[in-house]
């Protein structure tokens, strides 16, 4: 046992490139998380008020995102797409794949944000002069934004997690990068551990940043 | 003033209102009573547009409310409204609660609209609460704070359902303060209640409401003490 | 009718069952990890809830790791790490090792909740019956507190079945890899995907739907 001679100095030789490359991580989580909670507040809409096509469109999205792996769905923006001759850049696979289960997920938290926010709230709005449009974005959408802070929070850390996956479609995030060092040295263990290392420190940044933010945003 | 012509109101094949003409002055105050489910909240929604009608026409000051052309949010800023469930802005302190509608509805300054909310908070007596959230602020202050922000519309007429009957027995006095204080001040205003103390002491005119039908209008010693419609004896005699 | 033959020609009957045996072990590896990590995270669940001071700094930081590292990179990490202390393990066995330990860390929350959704007065009152400990935990929380965090559970199995995708990484040939292996071989991305899609959604979307009505009828 231990007769293994760990090798960590070609890591820390690479460590300014992995963490290039773990900002790249946070860009494409948090890019997709913003199209996620666009598309997400849509399909909410969508599926609250709507009935016909456009209803099954979301809610099939929905579903899908919700109920297959992300892996399959990276796969299906990979080469899936590759079948109608429509090729994306592992870039675009990534942020892609991401936007659409992130979005899948988060609709049904607005969901559930948007119903925990009773209706006289906008009729209370509405009979003080407020367009609709006022009423939504002064008074039902902060308290939208309260409800699901925390699964907002939640799920840009899974967008972080599951950006890793873009190793398997060849995009040089913090995974890919780790991946492709750890290749040529083959000191795979090593590399992937200090990548652990700063995935979980990532992750408690944004834990960190949520809670500080939570404490000057919701101060009822 | 408020001019309402065969008003007709379904909710699906439900009619719950079958027909009302009434009249409302400026400077007028008048309670609408009767039993729950007898159209008189939904009169009010239909006055400042909140819910569609069937029939017939609302007038404010001689324009129509529910006419495509007319231009409801800005009609529905002389309507100030006041609901059963008092509807604070959670994510507003006190001040911002009032002070929001002036200024992105009306576009006035931030500053000024500040001092609007300043001082119809204190007219309100909550002039002690104006960075105070609503969570932490009790039902009888909440609807003052509800009332509050009415008022920093300018409203010509302000519209009361069932302001009270939400609160805590012990709170129901504040806001009855509160409406009266309004009602010396000459505000108009339209109070469907169940306080009969409140209707028969500070209103000009007290309607009943029976199953969608007004069934009977009048001055309040009239009505309280020689009504002559059959219905609202029986209805006062029970709430009494 | 030839061109209908000619877009299928990549795919024969063969690979569906090629298919179906990786579906099978998709399951398989799944089922044994998610038994396993349930038992294991309700143990942990407990610890946790009891609060002692070891478990609180040892055990929850431990678990902590497990949701703040990408799943892919604690499985290279995991079969890299193996051979170095001189444990022999093949790709399935490596992957059912870190999906246990992870479902147990995902499991470990839920079980800790669903142990505090059981109001203390009940609890007391359970314990002036003259009940034990182990009779309350039995009689009273865990149907109670089991009631109230199952529609959680099944999110966290679920989430591992579809995880288990990611233990191709490793070679271990479960649905996704076979679907990738299939359409380097015919080309028909599209249609492959399609079917391993099929595959999760029809598993997933049924007992999500299923665990979502429990959580409905017993909230009443």
């Amino acid at each position: 046992m231990f007769d293994y001679n760990f090798h960590w100095r070609p890591v820390m030789k690479s460590l300014p490139d992995l963490l290039e490359a773990g900002l790249l991580t946070l860009q494409v989580a948090a890019l997709s998380m913003v199209i996620g909670i666009v598309i997400g507040i849509v399909l909410a809409l969508i599926r609250m008020h709507m009935r016909g096509p456009l209803y099954w469109i979301a809610t099939s999205w929905v579903e899908l995102a919700r109920n297959t792996p992300a892996l399959f769905q990276l796969f299906f923006f990979g080469f899936g797409l590759g079948a109608f001759g429509l090729h994306l850049s592992p870039f675009l696979i990534v942020l892609a794949g991401l936007s659409f289960n992130c979005a899948g997920y988060l609709a049904e938290n607005f969901r559930g944000g948007f119903q925990a926010v009773p209706d006289t709230q906008l009729r209370a709005a509405r009979s003080l002069g407020m367009t609709a449009w006022q009423a939504y974005t002064r008074i039902v959408i902060p308290q939208v934004f309260r409800i699901v802070y925390h699964p907002l929070t939640n799920q840009l850390v899974w967008a972080v997690l599951m950006s890793s996956l873009g190793m398997l479609v060849g995009f040089r995030e913090l995974s890919g990068e780790t991946q492709f060092f750890a290749s040529r040295t083959f000191r795979i263990f090593e590399y992937f551990a200090v990548t652990a290392v700063i995935y979980y420190v990532i992750v408690k940044f944004i834990l960190g940043v949520s809670r500080l933010l939570a404490m000057r945003l919701f101060r009822y | 003033m408020i001019e309402i012509r065969g008003l007709e109101k379904y909710f699906g094949a439900l009619q719950v209102l079958k027909g009302i003409d009434l009249d409302v002055e400026k400077g007028e105050v008048l309670s609408v009573i009767g039993a729950s489910g007898s159209g008189k909240s939904t009169l009010l929604y239909c006055i400042n547009g909140l819910e569609p009608i069937q029939k017939g026409t609302v007038l404010v000051d001689g324009t129509d409310v529910h006419a495509k052309t007319t231009d409801i949010n800005k009609l529905r800023q002389k309507l100030g409204m006041v609901f059963q469930q008092w509807n604070s802005f959670p994510h507003l302190t006190a001040l911002e609660n009032v002070a929001l509608a002036p200024k992105i509805v009306k576009g006035k300054a931030k500053s000024e609209a500040r001092d609007i909310a300043e001082k119809q908070l204190r007219h309100v007596g909550l002039g002690d609460k104006l960075n105070v959230y609503p969570n932490n602020l009790s039902g009888g202050q909440q609807q003052r704070l509800a009332i509050a922000r009415a008022l920093a519309m300018e409203p010509e007429y302000m519209l009361f359902d069932e302001a009270t009957s939400a609160l805590d027995p012990e709170l129901v006095g504040e806001v009855l303060d509160t409406m009266r204080l309004l009602a010396e001040e000459g505000m108009t205003m339209i109070c469907v209640t169940h306080e009969m103390g409140f209707a028969r002491d500070v209103s000009d005119r007290v309607a009943y409401f029976h199953q969608g039908v007004m069934d009977e209008i009048g001055p309040p010693d009239q009505i309280f003490g020689d009504a002559k419609s059959e219905n609202t004896r029986k209805f006062l005699a029970n709430v009494r | 009718m030839q061109e209908t033959i000619s877009f299928f020609s990549g795919f024969t009957p063969n690979d569906l069952w090629f298919l179906g045996e990786a579906a099978l072990r998709t399951l398989w590896i799944s089922a044994l990890s998610i038994s396993i990590g349930t038992v294991l995270g309700c143990a942990f669940g407990w610890m946790l809830y009891e609060g002692k001071l070891a478990a609180t700094l040892t055990l929850a930081p431990v678990l902590d790791v497990f949701r703040s590292v990408p799943l892919i990179i604690q499985l290279v990490l995991f079969y890299n790490f193996a051979p170095i202390v001189g444990l022999d393990l093949d790709p399935f066995g490596s992957g059912v090792v870190i999906l246990t330990i992870y479902t147990s860390a995902l499991v470990a929350n839920v079980a800790r909740g669903g142990i505090e959704a059981v109001e203390r007065p009940m609890r007391r009152a359970a314990r002036s019956l003259g009940m034990s400990y182990w009779q309350d935990m039995r009689y009273v929380v865990l149907p109670i507190g089991g009631r109230a965090v199952f529609p959680a559970w099944v999110g966290v199995a679920l989430g591992v079945m579809k995880d288990s995708a990611l233990v191709s990484v490793l070679g271990y040939v479960e649905l996704l890899k076979a679907s990738q292996i299939l359409i380097t071989r015919t080309q028909e991305p599209f249609l492959i995907l399609t079917i391993a899609g099929a595959f999760y959604f029809a598993l997933s979307f049924p007992i999500s739907r299923y665990a979502a009505k429990l959580e409905k009828r017993w909230a009443q």
